[in-house]
C-alpha cells in the first residue's frame, strides 16, 4: 500500500492517504506521505483521517497558507482536531497564523514545532547543532533523495538551464542525507544528488523523528473521547 | 538571438533596442554584450545605454516574473546578461563621473548562504544609478557596523532565504538602535519568506518583495530624504 499510495502522491499531486471520521485530521506536507502511514501502521492510528498538499509546494511556500486555508476549512466541521504535518517550511510564520486563525471551538488545529522538516526528523536541538557550523548545508529527505530529479532537477530549472547550478548551489558545501529508513538504494540516490550538485556527501540516520510523537497525539486524542 | 539571420548592427537604434530587450527577456548574454557595443559606438552614452536598453529590459522581465509568466531561473537568465552590459558599461559610468543616486550596502545575514535575491537587488540598484557595496553572505553583525562606518551608506539591505535566518534582521537593527546609529540609515529587508508584517515588527523601514520594489523604495527615499535636506 505504501508504494502504491507514494507512486499516487508525485511532486504534483495532493490526495487522500487514508479516510476515517475519528475525530482527528492530519494535514501533511506529500514529502511525508510514505512517512506517515508507516507511522500510522506502526501505532495502530486507523482512526486517523490522512489528507496531502502537493509535494511540489515545497518549491513555492508562498502558496501554501492559501492550499491549507482551504483544506482546514473542508475539514474541520467534520473532525474536532486537525493536525497539520507542516514545518514552518519557509513561509515565515505564516502557516502559524493560519493554524491560529483557523482554529475553532469545535475543532482545534495545531501544527508541528520547527523550521522545516529536515529539523522535526532531525530533532530541532540535533539539526541546529549540525546547520549552525555548516551553513551551506543542503539536506535530503527520503522523499528529496527520490525525487530530487522532479523537484530540484526539473522544479528549478536545471533540467533547462544547467548552467544555474553553480549559481543557484556555489555557496553550498555539503549534501546531508537524512535518512528516514534504512534503504541501500536511497542511499545511491542521495549521492547521486550530491555528486550532480558537486557537494560532499553525508548520511545521517534519523527515523521518524518528531513527526512519530507528533502524529500520535491523535492517539491520545482519540483515547479521550472514548 | 531568436532569429539567427538576424544582424544586430543592421538593425536601427530603436530596433535594436527592443531586440535588447528581446535578447535580455531570453538570458542572451552574448547578443546584450554585443549591443550594448554598438550603441555606444553610435554614440550613445553609457547612461542611456544602460537606461533604456538594460534596465528598461530588466523592468519587462520583472513585470513577467511578478506575474507568474517567468520564474526564478529565467530570471537569473536575464541577470546574467545584465551583468555582460554592465561589465562594459560600469568603468565608463564611472569616468563620467556622474554622481551615484544613493548608496547602499547589502549582504545576507548571519547563518545564511543565499545570495540569488540581493545579487539581483545589487544588480538592479546598480543599474538605476546607486553605488553598492556588496557584503555577500553569512554576516554577522559586526560586518555590517564596520561596513556602515566605512561607506557611510544611505540605505541598509539585508537578506535571509530562511525561517531560521530571517530573525537575525532584527539583531542587526537592535544593534543599530543600541548604538544611537538606528536613523543615520534606511534599512531594506527582503527574502522569500519575509512579509511586509514581519518587516514592521523588527523595525525595518521596508520589506522589498523583489528586485523592481527595491529599487523604486530606494528612489522614493533618497527623493524624500532630499526634499528633507531642501526643507531644512
Amino acid at each position: 500500500m505504501v508504494d502504491a499510495v507514494s507512486e499516487m502522491l508525485n511532486p504534483d499531486e495532493e490526495g487522500e492517504l487514508q479516510d476515517a471520521r475519528g475525530g482527528v485530521a492530519v494535514i501533511a506536507c506529500g514529502a511525508l506521505a510514505r512517512e506517515i502511514l508507516d507511522i500510522i501502521a506502526l501505532n495502530s492510528l486507523d482512526h486517523v483521517k490522512v489528507t496531502c498538499l502537493p509535494a511540489k509546494l515545497h518549491n513555492r511556500p508562498d502558496q501554501i497558507p492559501e492550499r491549507l486555508t482551504r483544506k482546514i476549512r473542508e475539514l474541520r466541521m467534520d473532525f474536532s482536531r486537525i493536525l497539520v504535518a507542516y514545518a514552518d517550511c519557509g513561509t515565515g510564520g505564516l502557516i502559524d497564523k493560519v493554524v491560529a486563525s483557523e482554529s475553532t471551538d469545535h475543532c482545534r488545529v495545531e501544527r508541528m514545532a520547527g523550521p522545516h522538516c529536515y529539523a522535526f526528523f532531525a530533532g530541532q536541538d540535533r539539526f541546529e547543532a549540525l546547520a549552525e557550523p555548516e551553513p551551506g548545508t543542503f539536506y535530503l529527505t527520503d522523499y528529496l533523495a527520490r525525487h530530487f530529479e522532479t523537484l530540484i532537477i526539473k522544479g528549478m530549472g536545471l533540467d533547462r538551464y544547467p548552467e544555474m547550478r553553480d549559481l543557484m548551489f556555489g555557496n553550498y558545501t555539503r549534501v546531508v542525507y537524512l535518512a528516514q529508513i534504512d534503504d541501500p538504494a536511497l542511499t545511491v540516490m542521495a549521492e547521486k544528488a550530491a555528486e550532480y550538485l558537486n557537494l560532499r556527501f553525508e548520511r545521517m540516520q534519523t527515523g521518524y523523528g518528531e513527526l512519530e510523537s507528533f502524529m500520535r497525539q491523535a492517539e491520545t486524542t482519540a483515547q479521550g473521547q472514548e | 538571438m531568436a532569429d539567427d539571420d538576424l544582424v544586430l548592427s543592421e538593425l536601427d537604434d530603436q530596433e535594436l533596442v527592443e531586440q535588447m530587450w528581446d535578447d535580455l527577456y531570453d538570458g542572451l548574454a552574448d547578443e546584450i554584450t554585443e549591443g550594448t557595443q554598438i550603441l555606444l559606438d553610435r554614440g550613445w552614452t553609457p547612461y542611456k545605454v544602460l537606461t533604456e536598453a538594460l534596465v528598461e529590459g530588466m523592468r519587462i522581465v520583472g513585470i513577467d516574473f511578478r506575474d507568474g509568466i517567468l520564474f526564478v531561473p529565467e530570471v537569473l537568465m536575464a541577470a546574467n546578461s545584465m551583468k555582460a552590459g554592465m561589465n562594459i558599461l560600469r568603468p565608463l559610468l564611472a569616468e563620467t563621473g556622474a554622481p551615484p543616486q544613493g548608496k547602499m550596502v547589502i549582504g545576507t545575514v548571519k547563518g545564511d548562504i543565499h545570495d540569488i535575491g540581493k545579487n539581483l537587488v545589487g544588480m538592479m540598484m546598480e543599474g538605476a544609478g546607486f553605488e553598492v557595496i556588496d557584503l555577500g553572505i553569512n554576516n554577522p553583525v559586526e560586518d555590517y557596523l564596520a561596513a556602515l562606518e566605512e561607506h557611510q551608506p544611505d540605505i541598509l539591505g539585508m537578506s535571509a532565504l530562511l525561517t531560521t535566518t530571517m530573525p537575525y534582521m532584527k539583531v542587526v537593527i537592535d544593534t543599530l538602535k543600541e548604538k544611537g546609529l538606528r536613523d543615520q540609515y534606511a534599512v531594506f529587508v527582503g527574502g522569500a519568506p519575509l512579509n511586509e508584517e514581519f518587516a514592521t515588527e523588527i523595525g525595518a523601514d521596508a520589506y522589498c518583495r523583489d528586485a523592481a520594489v527595491a529599487v523604486e523604495t530606494a528612489k522614493e527615499f533618497m527623493a524624500r530624504k532630499h526634499n528633507q535636506r531642501a526643507a531644512g
